[in-house]
C-alpha cells in the first residue's frame, strides 16, 4: 500500500577533483516508500532544477543492479543498508519517516572524485587491461563442447564472474584494497581450462598493476565481502594468493 | 526515385556468405596499420567489433558514454543466446534457426541476412567458451540449454540469469587485451554528437568529453555505429537510463536512411508501473516462461476482488484461473513470441481481467515448485526472484509475480546493406543500432546472437571490402573545414539549448513525450492514434525548444545538458516512429494496427503492399522525410500467417 515518508538528506557536494567538498542538507517530503533510492535523488534533482540550482551529480545507468555504474556511500555503507544489492535496487522502504540520510561518494585513493558523488574508476579497466583475459583472437576456435568442464568448476567460475566492477569492495576497505575485484577475475579464469594456461602470468600482471595504481594491501578484514552487492566471496582472495605465490615461486 | 541496393550475393541461400567471403577484397597486414576505424559503442556489437578489428591490425578508436566499456546496456540481457548447435539432439539445425527467426520477425527481414546470422551463431558459442565465459553446464561437463519463445527446440545457451553480462565481459576482456596491445584506444565518458562527411564518405565524428564538456574532433577511414536502440523514446523502458538514439539520429540527419522506425518490441514480462516518479521498468527474463505459467482470473468479479485487496491470487482455485496463452496457443503455450504474449496480456487487461492496478497479469511458479522442487527453481531463477522481491517487496516463491508489457528493444534502426554498410559510404552500423535481422519482431535470445555475430564474424570481413581501396588515403587532419563546420554546428546547438532558460526540466518533457508514445504509438496503434501522435509530438517539440531549462555551464560536466541533447533527438525519433507506423497499413510483429487483425485478434499482414523495408531519408528540418522502399523478395521461404496455435 502507498505510504509516504519525510526525510532529511546530507549530500556531499564537490565541484571537482581538487575542489574542497562539503555536505549540504536538503529536506524532502512525501517520498513514496515504493520509490527507489535513485528515484528519490531524481526527485531531489527535479526540485533543484526547478529552483534554478545545479542538480546533484551521481553515476547510474541500468537501474537493475547489473551494470555496476551506481555507487554511493549511504549511511556509512557502500550501496546502503540493504544486503546483496546495488544502490539502484535500494528502496525507500528501508528508511524511517523523519530519518536523516547521509550520502557520500566512494572514498578511496584509487577513485578520485569527479564531481559530487561521481568518481573515476578507470583504474579497474587498467587492471583488467593488464591481464584479465584469455589471449585468444576471434575465430579458429574448436567446438564449444570439445573440452568438458566440471559443473562444479563452471558454477564456481560463474560465481566469481558475477562481479560487476562497481568498486564497493575498495570503498568498504580501510586500506582501499582492490583485492576482491582482482581475485574474482583471476579466480574465474584460473578455474576454467581455457584460462588456466595463462594463470600465472595473469595473476602477476594484475597484482602488479593494482599496486602501481595506488590500491592498498589486504589485511583480511572481510569488509569487502560483507558489502559486496554480488556476494563475491573472499575465498577468491585466497585463490589469488595461491596463484600469485605459485607464480612467484616458479620465477 | 532513389534505388536501393542491398548487395545480396548470388547463389543458393546456404552458399551466399561463403561465396561472399571467397570473393571479397581484403586488406593486407601492413596496410591495416595505416587505416583508422572509429567504433562508437562498447556493447556486445561495439566491443566485439573493436576487439576483432584491433586483432586484425586496424587502428581502432572506441567510444562509450559510460565510465567503462563494461557497463554498456548489453550487460543487462538476462536470458541467453541462441545457436543451432543441436547439442540436445532435438532436431535443431541452421535452417531451423534461420526459419524460426524469419517467421518470428513476421517475414519482414532479409532472407540472406537472417541465414548468415543463423550460420555464424555456432561460432559465437565457441568463441565465448574460449574467452572463459562460464556458461551453464550439465554434470557431464557439457553445455546446458533452455528454451525461449518462438522455438520448439532448446537452443539457448545461458549463464544463470546474467548471460548478457557474461558475454559482454567476454567481449570486454578481448577489447581490454587490444587496449593493452595498443591497437585500440578507448574514449570513455565521451558522447558522439555528429558524423563528419568528406566528399560523400564518413570520415570522422564530433564527440563531447562528458567530464570536461569539451567538444572534440576525431577522424578515421571508416565509422562504425554500435550504440544500441532508441527504446528510451518512451521514457519508461527496460533500457538503461543513458541508452539513447542520438548517434543513430545524427547519422540519419547526415543522409543515412532510418529503416522501419515503428518496429519496437514490447516485452511481455516486466514489473508493472507503480508510480509517477518511476524512472525505468525492470525486465523479468523471458526464460521465466520456461517454467512459469501466465494467468488472470477467469471471472471479472474475482479480478475486481483481487484489485481491491479482498482476495489473494493463491486463494483462487485452479478452475477459476484463465491460463490464456495456453488456452489460445496450445502448441507454443507460454512460450509464444513476445509480441503475441504482450498483446494477449493487453487484451485481457483491457477486457477488465487485469490484477494489481489493473494493468498486470500473473506469472506463477507454484506448479514448477511442486514439480521441480524449490531448490531447482532457485538455481534457475534465483537472481531474478531476488530482483523482483527487492523492487516489489513480495516473495515470488510464495505468491505469483505480477508482470506487464514494456518497451524493450527496437528492431528498426539505421538501414544497412548485406555488408552492414549504411547508405553513406564508409559508415557502418551493427547490433541493435541497425535495422537488423529481426524483421518486425525479435525472438528472445537473438539480440545477443546478432550483436556478437555482427561484431565478431560479419563486420570484420565486410568492412575490408570497403577499406581495401582506402589504403592509399592518408590519415585525415581534423583541421579540415568539414570538421570545423560540424563542430561549429554542435557548439551552436549547445548554445541554443543553454540560452532557452525556460521553466521545465528535461525529464518532465521527456516524460510527456513518453506518455504520448505509449498512448498513441504503443502496443495497439490506429490511423487516428498515430495522427494524434504526430500532432502532439510537434507541440512537445516546440515546448522543448522554447521552455526547457538546463542549469549550469556547457563547457564542463553537465548531466542536464547531456540529457537535453538526447531528448532533442528522441523527439524526432518519436515522430519518425509515428510516421512510419502510419504509413504501414498492416499489422506485423511488434507493429499492431488495430484496423488490421484477423477475426481472432492476430496480426494481419499485407504482403502484397507492405513487403518492404521502409527507409526514411532526411530532407530537411521540420519536413517529413522521403520514403524509399527496399522490396523484400522471398526466394527460399514460403510466407505464411504466423501460427503458434497448432
Amino acid at each position: 500500500m502507498e505510504k509516504n515518508i519525510n526525510i532529511n538528506l546530507k549530500v556531499w557536494r564537490q565541484k571537482g577533483p581538487k575542489a574542497k567538498g562539503a555536505f549540504e542538507t536538503y529536506k524532502l517530503d512525501g517520498i513514496s516508500v515504493d520509490s527507489s533510492f535513485l528515484e528519490m535523488l531524481d526527485i531531489l534533482n527535479e526540485n533543484l532544477i526547478n529552483e534554478g540550482k545545479e542538480p546533484v551529480v551521481f553515476d547510474h545507468d541500468c537501474r537493475e543492479g547489473i551494470c555496476g555504474m551506481c555507487s554511493l556511500y549511504v549511511n556509512g555503507h557502500p550501496h546502503g543498508p540493504d544486503e546483496d544489492i546495488t544502490t539502484c535496487q535500494l528502496h525507500m522502504r528501508k528508511f524511517k519517516d523523519g530519518e536523516t540520510i547521509t550520502v557520500e561518494p566512494w572514498r578511496s585513493a584509487g577513485f578520485p572524485v569527479i564531481r559530487d558523488l561521481m568518481v573515476d574508476r578507470t583504474a579497474f579497466d587498467k587492471i583488467i587491461q593488464a591481464g584479465g583475459y584469455v589471449s585468444v583472437n576471434t575465430g579458429g576456435i574448436p567446438d564449444a563442447n570439445a573440452i568438458p568442464i566440471s559443473k562444479i568448476d563452471a558454477d564456481e567460475a560463474m560465481d566469481s564472474a558475477s562481479c560487476i566492477g562497481c568498486g564497493a569492495c575498495v570503498a568498504a576497505c580501510k586500506n582501499g584494497s582492490a583485492m576482491l575485484f582482482v581475485s574474482a577475475k583471476v579466480s574465474q579464469l584460473a578455474l576454467l581450462p581455457q584460462g588456466r594456461i595463462e594463470a600465472a602470468r595473469r595473476a602477476k600482471a594484475m597484482v602488479a598493476k593494482m599496486d602501481e595504481l595506488g590500491f592498498g594491501n589486504c589485511t583480511n578484514t572481510a569488509a569487502c565481502e560483507q558489502e559486496c552487492p554480488k556476494n563475491i566471496s573472499i575465498s577468491n582472495i585466497a585463490r589469488l594468493n595461491r596463484e600469485f605465490l605459485k607464480a612467484k615461486l616458479a620465477d | 526515385m532513389t534505388k536501393i541496393d542491398s548487395k545480396i550475393p548470388q547463389g543458393p541461400l546456404e552458399r551466399k556468405w561463403t561465396n561472399y567471403k571467397d570473393h571479397q577484397k581484403l586488406v593486407n597486414p601492413a596496410n591495416k596499420r595505416r587505416l583508422d576505424v572509429i567504433v562508437v559503442g562498447t556493447g556486445l556489437a561495439g566491443a566485439s567489433a573493436a576487439a576483432s578489428l584491433g586483432e586484425l591490425g586496424f587502428n581502432v578508436l572506441n567510444f562509450c558514454i559510460q565510465d567503462s566499456p563494461r557497463r554498456a546496456h548489453s550487460i543487462a540481457a538476462q536470458g541467453g543466446i541462441n545457436a543451432a548447435k543441436n547439442y540436445q539432439n532435438d532436431g535443431d539445425s541452421v535452417y531451423r534457426l534461420f526459419y524460426d527467426t524469419l517467421k518470428g520477425g513476421d517475414y519482414r527481414a532479409r532472407e540472406a541476412n537472417v541465414y548468415r546470422l543463423a550460420e555464424v551463431a555456432n561460432s559465437i558459442i565457441d568463441q565465448c567458451v574460449a574467452q572463459g565465459v562460464p556458461f551453464a553446464r550439465e554434470y557431464g561437463g557439457l553445455l546446458d540449454n533452455r528454451s525461449f519463445g518462438g522455438a520448439q527446440v532448446s537452443r539457448t545457451f545461458y549463464a544463470k540469469g546474467q548471460t548478457g553480462q557474461q558475454l559482454l565481459l567476454g567481449a570486454y576482456s578481448a577489447l581490454s587485451r587490444q587496449v593493452n596491445q595498443g591497437s585500440v584506444k578507448l574514449y570513455t565518458r565521451y558522447e558522439m554528437l555528429d558524423l563528419v562527411i568528406i566528399d560523400g564518405r564518413a570520415r570522422g565524428i564530433i564527440a563531447r568529453n562528458l567530464v570536461t564538456g569539451k567538444v572534440e574532433r576525431f577522424s578515421a577511414h571508416a565509422v562504425v555505429i554500435g550504440t544500441g536502440g532508441y527504446g528510451n523514446t518512451f521514457f519508461l523502458s527496460t533500457n538503461a537510463m543513458g541508452s539513447n538514439g542520438s548517434a543513430v539520429l545524427q547519422c540519419y540527419k547526415k543522409g543515412a536512411y532510418f529503416a522501419n522506425p515503428c518496429f519496437a518490441q514490447i516485452h511481455p514480462t516486466c514489473i508493472p508501473i507503480h508510480g509517477e516518479f518511476q524512472s525505468k521498468l525492470t525486465l523479468m527474463s523471458e526464460s521465466l516462461r520456461n517454467d512459469g505459467r501466465i494467468w488472470v482470473p477467469k471471472k471479472k468479479e474475482d479480478a475486481e476482488a483481487i484489485r481491491a485487496g479482498k482476495l489473494k491470487p493463491t486463494q483462487l482455485k485452479e478452475e477459476d484461473r484463465d491460463y490464456y496463452l495456453e488456452r489460445r496457443y496450445p502448441a507454443f503455450g507460454n512460450l509464444v513470441p513476445r509480441d503475441v504474449a504482450s498483446r494477449a496480456a493487453k487484451e485481457r487487461c483491457d477486457a477488465g481481467f487485469g490484477v494489481g492496478s489493473g494493468l498486470a497479469v500473473y506469472l506463477d511458479f507454484s506448479d514448477s515448485i511442486k514439480r521441480l522442487g524449490m531448490k531447482t527453481v532457485e538455481e534457475r531463477y534465483g537472481n531474478l526472484f531476488q530482483m523482483y522481491e527487492k523492487i516489489v517487496d513480495e516473495n515470488p516463491y510464495e505468491t505469483p509475480m505480477m508482470i506487464y508489457p514494456a518497451i524493450h528493444y527496437t528492431m528498426g534502426g539505421i538501414w544497412v546493406d548485406y555488408e552492414l554498410m549504411t547508405s553513406i559510404p564508409g559508415l557502418f552500423s551493427i547490433g541493435e543500432a541497425n535495422f537488423s535481422d529481426h524483421g518486425a519482431n525479435r525472438l528472445g535470445a537473438s539480440a545477443l546472437m546478432q550483436g556478437l555475430a555482427d561484431g565478431y564474424f560479419v563486420l570484420p570481413y565486410t568492412i575490408q571490402n570497403y577499406l581495401s581501396d582506402q589504403i592509399g588515403v592518408p590519415r585525415f587532419s581534423t583541421d579540415l573545414p568539414e570538421f570545423q563546420q560540424a563542430e561549429n554546428e554542435i557548439n551552436e546547438k549547445i548554445a541554443k539549448l543553454m540560452s532557452i532558460n525556460g521553466k521545465r526540466s528535461v525529464d518532465s518533457i521527456h516524460k510527456e513525450l513518453g506518455h504520448i508514445m505509449w498512448d498513441y504509438v504503443g502496443m495497439g496503434r490506429t490511423k487516428e492514434s498515430l495522427e494524434t501522435a504526430l500532432k502532439k509530438l510537434k507541440e512537445v517539440k516546440k515546448e522543448f525548444w522554447s521552455n526547457v531549462r538546463i542549469p549550469g555551464e556547457p563547457n564542463t560536466l553537465n548531466v542536464e545538458l547531456e540529457k537535453a541533447l538526447r531528448v532533442a533527438d528522441f523527439l524526432e525519433i518519436g515522430y519518425l516512429m509515428a510516421l512510419d507506423g502510419l504509413n504501414r497499413n498492416e499489422s506485423c510483429g511488434g507493429h499492431f494496427r488495430e484496423e488490421y487483425q484477423t477475426p481472432d485478434g492476430e496480426a494481419l499482414r499485407d504482403d502484397e503492399h507492405y513487403s518492404y523495408a521502409a527507409c526514411w531519408k532526411y530532407i530537411g528540418e521540420d519536413q517529413d522525410p522521403e520514403l524509399i522502399k527496399e522490396p523484400l523478395d522471398y526466394e527460399f521461404v514460403q510466407r505464411q500467417q504466423r501460427n503458434y496455435k497448432a
